[in-house]
């Protein structure tokens, strides 16, 4: 074991300067546990898939909340289950594909079949062999059926929650953010699956959630946003924290009359570079289809990001797997009646984001960069104080509200 | 196309096959040099090129990790990687074998080779960054064999970290 994955034996104290994050949040395995359990596992709903991953009865694709695998199956009733993927007998993980279609499920190892509703439908030598064996009497299938999780859905999203003191779906996001993932999932239009990207990073999942919900970095770092106007920090701006923080809302606005317009914010910009053309000027055009030139990001916590940059539309779920691993599992949608070219033009601006994106790589490797001097210097403290100490909405691209509004309600989850 | 049954290949089918085999070599060596300015040379006007996993490709997903359609958009990431890509400096090392020729027509054929990717990062160990396909439908009518599709399918689940030259 490295130091730094060794855990502190006292509890850490949060630093008592405002505007400041201690680097070893993002280190403790002993914290990331806990995390899991407060977040994950705790009153909270997380994003598990989308409702035409899975469109027939039968139909079933794999998933997690948090660390735990889970299986997302539509029933005979074409009702959407969550169950845990792991067999109520010993342990051992039921469905080995990550999508596909089925009957009903059967463990590998015992060959114990549950139906789709995760109910324990039979069991192999129940009543024994030759007289030998088999199960006590009183043994009760009933009692031993996959775990299965709340499930709510919205706008063609599925959520599941582990917790039965966990408001509603509505409640927990809430009204600010549900108008926001409304707007990319029309209720009057059917979803269409275009495809997954998968990706690794080296990096303690927090700072992922920081990275997309800091608006600051992303006119400076992120030059192929920058130059050809699709993320500039002089137009309209929103970055709003919700539900104490919980949530991030940040929304900018696209207008190509002002998308290479030189003045006082380019001059900043070492970043910008109005000499820079491409070819297929397509990939920077988007069709304003909601009507409000409006790009966003929303970070759902702890689960899961919607955006939409120009008609490239996806969610990402954040899969935590250690406290210097994560995984980002991309969702990419359209919708049924979308016509070739915007099924092209969708396609072509993916390359915008993921492991191979445009922007999506400055992400990656800068984040890459930042895990191990976290670990290497535990005691550090970031600075984020961008657009002031508070932690309420603000209407500029040059602020760290977000960060900042994250951590008053990760403290206060958290007790630290 | 006629399928090619390798074992009784023609001396036509050796020769095209040989003729793969180098220009699988050259791919790489040019990717391998950084010498990303040639690589869009090795494509035809309208080229198909996709980086794509196998869950998608056998899925008959669209989605790629990369794609680009047509000389302009392999133009535009050459372009994008020499001037606004922040990324930590690195080696990569393609190995590509397995090149096999499964099917001819005139002066098209369709092909497939095995790659492997290397990484090397500026301060740590090399590692495998992808494994993987060519999936490929090259055209011989030219001066020199060109490809006409080239996607990669790689078997990776996940991408690690990012990808940023191309495979």
């Amino acid at each position: 074991m490295t130091p730094a994955a060794q855990s502190s034996a006292a509890p850490r104290a949060w630093p008592e300067e405002a505007a400041r994050v201690p680097a070893w949040i993002y280190s403790d395995p002993a914290l990331f546990e806990r995390e899991l359990e407060v977040f994950h596992h705790g009153a909270t709903w997380s994003y598990v898939g989308l409702e035409c991953e899975i469109p027939e009865p039968g139909s079933y694709k794999r998933s997690w909340v948090g660390r735990r695998p889970v299986i997302l199956v539509r029933d005979k009733d074409g009702e959407i289950n969550v169950l845990e993927n792991r067999c109520a007998h010993r342990g051992t993980m039921v469905c080995w594909q990550n999508r596909g279609q089925a009957k009903d499920l059967t463990c590998p190892y015992h060959h114990w079949n549950y139906d789709l509703k995760g109910n324990l439908q039979g069991l192999p030598f129940l009543r024994g062999a030759l007289g030998k064996g088999g199960m006590p009497r009183d043994f009760d299938k009933s009692a031993h059926g996959l775990r299965r999780l709340r499930v709510e859905r919205r706008g063609g999203t599925v959520w599941a929650s582990y917790s039965e003191e966990a408001p509603s779906l509505e409640a927990f996001i809430g009204p600010e953010m549900l108008a926001c993932i409304d707007r990319v999932f029309p209720a009057n239009r059917r979803l269409r699956l275009i495809g997954y990207n998968r990706q690794h990073l080296p990096c303690n999942w927090k700072l992922y959630f920081e990275n997309s919900r800091d608006p600051y970095h992303a006119g400076l770092l992120h030059s192929f946003f920058v130059t050809f106007g699709l993320l500039r920090t002089d137009t309209p701006f929103r970055a709003v924290p919700t539900e104490g923080g919980r949530h991030g809302i940040m929304a900018s606005t696209y207008s190509p009359e002002t998308a290479s317009q030189q003045n006082e914010v380019t001059q900043q910009l070492t970043s910008w570079r109005p000499d820079f053309r491409i070819q297929d000027m397509e990939l920077v055009k988007p069709v304003d289809e909601f009507g409000d030139s409006s790009m966003i990001n929303l970070s759902v916590f702890p689960s899961v990001f919607f955006q939409q940059h120009g008609n490239c539309l996806a969610v990402r779920q954040i899969l935590p797997k250690s406290q210097s691993e994560t995984e980002l599992s991309w969702t990419h949608y359209g919708f049924e009646n979308d016509d070739p070219a915007m099924q092209a033009r969708r396609l072509k601006q993916a390359n915008l984001v993921g492991p191979a994106g445009y922007v999506g790589i400055d992400d990656s490797e800068v984040l890459a960069q930042l895990q191990p001097s976290a670990e290497k210097l535990p005691e550090a403290l970031q600075v984020v104080e961008m657009g002031g100490r508070d932690t309420g909405a603000h209407e500029t691209m040059v602020s760290e509200t977000l960060i900042r509004s994250f951590y008053a309600f990760y403290r206060a989850s958290m007790g630290l | 196309m006629t399928t090619v049954a390798t074992t009784v290949a023609t001396q036509k089918e050796r020769e095209v096959r040989a003729l793969l085999r180098d220009l699988n070599d050259d791919y790489a060596v040019c990717l391998d040099d950084m010498e990303l300015a040639r690589w869009p040379d090795f494509f035809e006007e309208e080229a198909d090129y996709r980086v794509v996993s196998r869950e998608n490709h056998e899925q008959g997903l669209e989605l790629s990790a990369l794609s680009c359609t047509g000389r302009a958009m392999l133009l535009d990431r050459v372009a994008a990687l020499e001037s606004t890509t922040v990324y930590e400096p690195r080696a990569i090392r393609h190995l590509v074998g397995c090149v096999t020729l499964d099917a001819l027509e005139g002066e098209l054929c369709r092909a497939r080779a095995n790659f492997a990717l290397y990484e090397s990062l500026s301060d740590r160990e090399p590692h495998l960054l992808m494994v993987g396909r060519y999936l490929d439908v090259v055209s011989l009518a030219g001066e020199r064999p060109l490809f006409r599709q080239r996607w990669c399918v790689y078997d990776n689940y996940r991408i690690r970290t990012s990808l940023i030259i191309p495979v």
